[in-house]
Order: C-alpha cells, then sequence, then structure tokens
C-alpha cells in the first residue's frame, strides 16, 4: 500500500505543476479543468497508457463543443470550471456530521421506504466508516461469478486487469467525441461497473451495484461497460430505491453495452436522485448517455428505468440494431413532481435486416414540474423488414404541470413498419370519487392509478425491484393530489 | 324498526343553483325504498349527496346515519360506515385490475372496522363465491375497472362490489338504465340475494320496470327536489298507468 502511495505521489508530481496537493489522503483536485486535471486523474488510477491517451483526445474534442440546448429543461449555466474533477473518496469536513444534520423529508421517505437504519446514513452522505454490512453475502457472490468466468468489477480494476477487454470495446457504442456530456465525461470519468460474460455463459444471478464492493462514491462522472459475448446472458440491475444525496450536482454519466451473437443483456435501473426540495433546491442534474449496441445476429437488449429522482434527468437510453433479427426494447416510468424536469426517452436505430423494437414509456407528472418523451425510430436503407411499435402514454395529476411528447421517425425502407401510439390522461375527480365512495382514501387511489398506469413496465423489472419500484412511486407522488 | 337513515328538510345545489328543496325522507334497518321522479327532480343528486359529493353544497337540514351525522364524514369514511353508492355511470379505471380495487375497498373497511384484513387467496375465495352467486365469469376479476364492459357489465360489476362490500345502506343510481331485459333480470337476481334485514336499499329509479323484479317496500315520489308522495307499491304501477304528468299537478295543486 505504501509502495502504492509513493508511486501515485511520483506520477503525480511529475505531471502536476501547478502546486497541486499530493496528499494522498484529501485526494480531492481544486475546482478546474485542464489537461493537466485529465493526466492528474489518469495517474491517480495508474492507468496505463492507452487510456490516458483516450481521455486526452475526448478532452481535446469536448473543449471545442457546446453545451447542448435542445432539451426541454431549464437550469443555471454550469461553470465547468467551478467543478472539481476528482473528489471520489468525499472528506468528512464537508459531510453532515450525524443525521441530524440530514434534511428531515429525506429521513421521512427513508423510513416510508423502509430503509434499514444502518443503510440511511450512508446514503444520506453521512461521514461514517463505510461498513459493507453482509460481507459473506458478497463474497458467496463472486465465487459463483467467477466460477461462470463472468467479469464484474470497478472500471478502474478492469482497466488494469483486463486491459484488452477494455481496450478493444471502450467508446466503440459511446464515442468519446458522441455528445458534450459523453466527452466530458470520457475525459475524466471516476470509476464505474465493467462486466464481461463469456461465450455462451448465462450469469449465475442478478448483477446488481449494490453487491459490487467499492460501489459508494464512484461520484459524478460514472462509466459503465457491459459485454456479453455470444450466445450469453445477462441481467444488470442498476442504482436503489433510496433517494441519494450527493454534494455533486452535476451527474454525467456513460453506459455502453455491446451484445454479440445470439446475446442478451437486460439492464434495469431504478434512480431516485434527490430532486431538491419543495422549491428544487440542491436536485441532481443528471445528464446521461446511455446506448447498447446490437451488434451481432439475434442479439436483444433491453431498457427498463423508473425514473423518480434529480431535479433535471437528460436521458435517453439507445439502441444500435445492428445485426440481423436484432431486438432492442425500451420500457421507462418517469415521474416529475414538484419543480423536476425530466427530458427523457429513447433512440432505436434500425440498420439490420428485421430487426424489431419496442417503446413503452409512461410520463408521470404532478404538481408543478414539466416531463418531456424525446424518441427517435430510425430505419436505415438496409433495413429490410423492420419493425416498431411505440406507446407513449402521459398522465397528469393537477393542473400545474405539463406533459411533452417529442417523437421522431425517421423510416428510408419501404418494407418498414413503425406504429406510434400516444395517450394524455389525467386522473379525474370521477375516478377518485368512485375509489373514495368504495372506502378507499385519496393518496390510496393516486397510487392504485398510478400503478395501474405503469403496470407493463413494472412487469419488466426483476421481481424485488417491481415491488420496491412502486413504493417508491408512492412515495414520490406523496401529496400531488390536494 | 330501527332507523338507519334519516334525511330532514335537506335544502342543498350546486353553486347558486337549488336541486334538493326541504327534502325528507326515514328509511328503516332492512327496508327497501324505490326513489322515483321525472328527469330533474333531484334523484341522483340525493344519491351524490349522501355518498358524499363535494360538487354539491347543503344549505340546511341534517342528515343522519345509525344516529351520527353523517355531512361531517368524508367521502371514504362513509364509506367504511357502510355506505354503498352503486353509480349511474361507473367511471372507468385503465390499468387497475377489478379485484385490485375491490381488496383495497374491502381491506380499508376490514381495517375501519378494527377486524384482519384479508389476503389475495382468502379474498379470490370469497369473490369467487359471489360471483358464482351473481352468475358472473371469474375473469372479470383480471379486467381494468370498467374497462371496455358493455353497460349491462359495469352495472353487475357494481352488484359485485356491493356483494363483496356487504353495505347497511345500498343506494342504487338508475342501475337499471341502459339494460335490456336479460341483463335487468340478472342485476335483480343480484339485488335479491343481497336483501338482509341489516341492509337497506334505496333504489333511484325513473321507470317502474326495475320494481317487477326488485319489489319495494316503500315508493316516494320526488318532484323539484321534495317529496311528494309516498305510499308501497302499487304507487309505482300507478305511476306507470298515469306517467308523471299527473304528480306535477298534484304537487303544484
Amino acid at each position: 500500500m505504501s509502495t502504492e502511495s509513493d508511486d501515485i505521489q511520483t506520477l503525480v508530481g511529475q505531471r502536476y505543476r501547478h502546486g497541486f496537493i499530493t496528499d494522498i489522503e484529501s485526494d480531492s483536485l481544486p475546482p478546474g479543468l485542464d489537461e493537466d486535471v485529465v493526466r492528474a486523474i489518469s495517474a491517480r488510477k495508474l492507468e496505463p497508457e492507452f487510456m490516458l491517451e483516450w481521455r486526452l483526445k475526448a478532452f481535446r474534442h469536448w473543449r471545442g463543443m457546446r453545451e447542448p440546448d435542445w432539451a426541454h429543461v431549464h437550469y443555471p449555466t454550469i461553470d465547468y470550471q467551478q467543478i472539481s474533477y476528482f473528489s471520489a473518496p468525499k472528506s468528512d469536513k464537508d459531510r453532515p456530521k450525524s443525521l441530524d444534520e440530514v434534511d428531515p423529508k429525506l429521513l421521512e421517505t427513508y423510513d416510508k421506504l423502509g430503509i434499514p437504519l444502518h443503510e440511511r446514513a450512508r446514503l444520506a452522505g453521512v461521514a461514517v466508516d463505510a461498513v459493507f454490512d453482509s460481507v459473506s453475502v458478497a463474497t458467496t457472490f463472486k465465487e459463483k461469478l467467477s466460477e461462470a468466468g463472468v467479469i464484474f468489477c470497478p472500471f478502474s480494476e478492469a482497466v488494469t486487469k483486463h486491459p484488452d477487454l477494455v481496450r478493444k470495446y471502450l467508446g466503440t457504442v459511446v464515442p468519446h467525441r458522441d455528445n458534450f456530456f459523453a466527452a466530458l465525461n470520457s475525459a475524466v470519468f471516476s470509476d464505474g461497473s465493467f462486466v464481461y460474460i463469456p461465450k455462451g455463459v448465462r450469469c449465475p444471478m442478478e448483477l446488481s451495484t449494490y453487491f459490487r464492493i467499492n460501489a459508494a462514491n464512484t461520484g459524478q462522472f460514472e462509466r459503465t461497460l457491459i459485454v456479453a459475448d455470444e450466445g450469453s446472458y445477462v441481467s444488470y440491475l442498476e442504482g436503489c430505491t433510496a433517494p441519494m444525496r450527493d454534494e455533486n450536482q452535476l451527474h454525467a454519466a456513460v453506459v455502453e453495452l455491446v451484445a454479440l451473437d445470439n446475446a442478451e443483456i437486460k439492464y434495469s435501473t431504478v434512480q431516485n436522485w434527490y430532486p431538491g426540495d419543495e422549491n428544487g433546491k440542491g436536485g441532481i442534474y443528471n445528464f446521461v448517455t446511455k446506448r447498447g449496441d446490437c451488434r451481432g445476429r439475434n442479439s436483444k437488449i433491453s431498457w427498463t428505468q423508473v425514473e423518480t429522482g434529480s431535479a433535471i434527468t437528460w436521458k435517453y437510453p439507445s439502441c444500435i440494431l445492428r445485426g440481423e433479427n436484432a431486438v432492442g426494447e425500451f420500457y421507462s416510468v418517469a415521474v416529475a413532481n414538484n419543480l423536476q424536469q425530466a427530458d427523457t426517452g429513447t433512440k432505436m436505430i434500425h440498420i439490420g435486416r428485421n430487426s424489431r423494437s419496442t417503446i413503452v414509456s409512461k410520463g408521470i407528472s404532478a404538481g408543478r414540474a414539466q416531463n418531456a418523451y424525446r424518441g427517435l425510430v430510425r430505419v436505415m436503407p438496409q433495413a429490410e423488414g423492420a419493425r416498431n411499435h411505440t406507446q407513449c402514454d402521459s398522465l397528469l395529476i393537477g393542473d400545474k404541470c405539463g406533459a411533452h411528447t417529442f417523437p421522431y421517425i425517421e423510416a428510408r425502407n419501404p418494407t418498414a413498419r413503425i406504429e406510434h401510439e400516444a395517450t394524455t390522461s389525467k386522473i379525474s375527480a370521477d375516478q377518485l370519487f368512485y375509489c373514495r365512495q368504495r372506502g378507499i382514501s385519496e393518496e390510496d387511489a393516486v397510487n392504485m392509478i398510478v400503478n395501474g398506469f405503469c403496470k407493463e413496465v413494472f412487469r419488466e423489472l426483476p421481481m424485488e425491484f417491481a415491488v420496491e419500484a412502486q413504493n417508491l412511486l408512492n412515495v414520490s407522488l406523496e401529496g400531488a393530489v390536494g | 324498526m330501527k332507523k338507519l337513515l334519516e334525511i330532514d328538510n335537506l335544502v342543498a345545489g350546486i353553486g347558486d343553483t337549488r336541486i334538493l328543496n326541504g327534502l325528507s325522507l326515514t328509511v328503516g334497518s332492512g327496508e327497501v325504498h324505490a326513489i322515483m321522479g321525472p328527469n330533474g327532480s333531484g334523484k341522483s343528486t340525493l344519491a351524490q349527496i349522501i355518498a358524499g359529493h363535494d360538487a354539491y353544497t347543503v344549505t340546511s337540514g341534517t342528515v343522519t346515519f345509525c344516529g351520527r351525522n353523517l355531512l361531517d364524514l368524508a367521502p371514504e369514511e362513509r364509506a367504511r360506515e357502510g355506505i354503498f353508492l352503486g353509480f349511474q355511470y361507473p367511471v372507468e379505471i385503465p390499468g387497475v385490475n377489478n379485484a385490485y380495487l375491490l381488496k383495497a375497498a374491502l381491506n380499508a373497511r376490514l381495517k375501519h372496522e378494527g377486524k384482519k384484513e384479508i389476503d389475495a387467496f382468502e379474498f379470490m375465495k370469497i369473490a369467487r363465491e359471489k360471483m358464482s352467486l351473481l352468475d358472473m365469469d371469474p375473469g372479470f376479476l383480471n379486467r381494468g375497472v370498467n374497462e371496455g364492459f358493455s353497460g349491462g357489465e359495469k352495472k353487475r360489476n357494481e352488484i359485485l362490489q356491493m356483494a363483496m362490500l356487504e353495505p347497511r345502506l345500498a343506494i342504487l343510481d338508475e342501475t337499471d338504465s341502459g339494460l335490456d331485459i336479460d341483463a335487468l333480470k340478472a342485476v335483480a337476481k343480484g339485488v335479491n340475494s343481497l336483501r338482509h334485514p341489516d341492509r337497506s336499499i334505496v333504489l333511484v329509479t325513473h321507470y317502474q320496470r326495475l320494481l317487477d323484479y326488485i319489489e319495494p317496500d316503500h315508493v316516494h315520489v320526488l318532484s323539484k327536489g321534495r317529496i311528494v308522495r309516498s305510499g308501497d307499491k302499487s304507487l309505482a304501477t300507478e305511476l306507470e298507468e298515469k306517467g308523471y304528468d299527473w304528480i306535477r299537478e298534484a304537487a303544484s295543486a
């Protein structure tokens, strides 16, 4: 350990000439972003040369890019030079000292979701020693996976232990110059997950970030890469229903999925970042690039997401259906309450013959929130026989919120079949009165109607996740009718 | 006979429009009452006010249920106390499973009464029994609440809910409207099977037809927001022969 930190100190000392702190304990870079910062991050992670080169390419490209402004969201201008790009272990003095210093509303929510007491402090970002409460579970878990030959580890570990795999697939789905936030992520990403499922292996369990030791503090620029080799299958769960606090307001994650011939990846997300208080103060900006590449024949990628958190969500999990008979699916529930803004949807790019895609999007708006669905279905000339079905439903609760739908359809092959269905509904006074006349309280009635509205998506979630997601929705919409 | 519902001199309406003008009515335990009257006489308003719809404002008068002031209670509290309204136009709630709504309603009631809530297994058992009693297809339970139901199915679904919830007072608002003769018979059979000394039923109807199948103990004629005539079931027959004009004339005389 000591030699390792010596190495780091030497490396950092060499490359960073601006009197930058070399004390590994404090481990935080001062705000600002330039090439030296990118080098420093790479050095601290003891990355091989190719990784640094890749980061630098991304950074140089990012410098010339403009922040996108087409999304239906509004927020104050972000000063990218005011952000610290390496703050992995947060310093204790900036954190709440105990749960007494945490927003009581947040604690109330933990209570309602039934989060165990010892978990609450960690989620709220209180300075406690990180104790993994089920070490034995994690150990069994790791053994089982290695027996199957599955690689599931922090991204930084993969870079050093499996550099060939990382090199082969990194940036092949979301290139470093893809978009403003993806380029930024590529330059400065802190950590994330790496998954490789070997040929013909069906991953013996759901992979969940929760069980990844070292999961805490992956920071604001997370990067995930999942590769499913020929004939393999994996189901990956991201996130957690508990509202997570983080002092980093800007989050720009990148997720890349690669499915080779006959492989299937199921990626489920429950995202509940702190949305801010009722006035939207302190909420997370979540600008994410998620994309899956159905590279092989008969490959399948399925995205399921339940989005309830964040002040702003900008997120379009997409599928590139390159292989023949490739299948892409997108199931989404996005909830926006109070002052939350969500601009989310998907892109299905049909390239392979007979590729198929399904989109089911359920947007719920309450309070003064704005919820937008933005989707693209593109059928390339070579995608003979491509099919898409899109269903896009919005539910409004109250009369101060908004729902917006921006579907884009581009068909360049005459054999393509594309269907788009959309509905907008409002929870009506008649529906509520009907339920109340049957003895069901107004709040329970709203929950019941909302859950009914989202059923098609919840069905796609792994069982235990589905139950949690349902509870989460109820808590998120509490007091929405009044 | 024990008094279950007592309405005394009720004046109510929507906004500035007065609909009920000093209506009084007493329903005893186990009785079946029919409230008849021409369109716009206030029949449905009365049903909605008893159930607690907040679109209506009560200006004066009292409504007492089992000795309690009913007007103080929220709609869900009234329901849990045992008041059931069979809606004239049951609303569709897409995506919400019929069984789910019913189970939630039943458990809300049981909880209110301090009884143990029932699980899905027990619920299905009871529901199947009630459905066979009403000649209903069990597949009904798995459909969305009233979603895509025919008129007859919606009304039958209301009766199923009534059978499950076993109310002390059921108000059936125009349950016969829009039903063909077979559906009407089926609904009437269901209602008759639910007649019980501890359960009162108020039938709100425009036509005498329903009363051929459900025999009321009392018939009241409503006109311009007041009960202008009460009698036994022969009053209904009289109405059928003479029409409502006769009542209107009698009322203004």
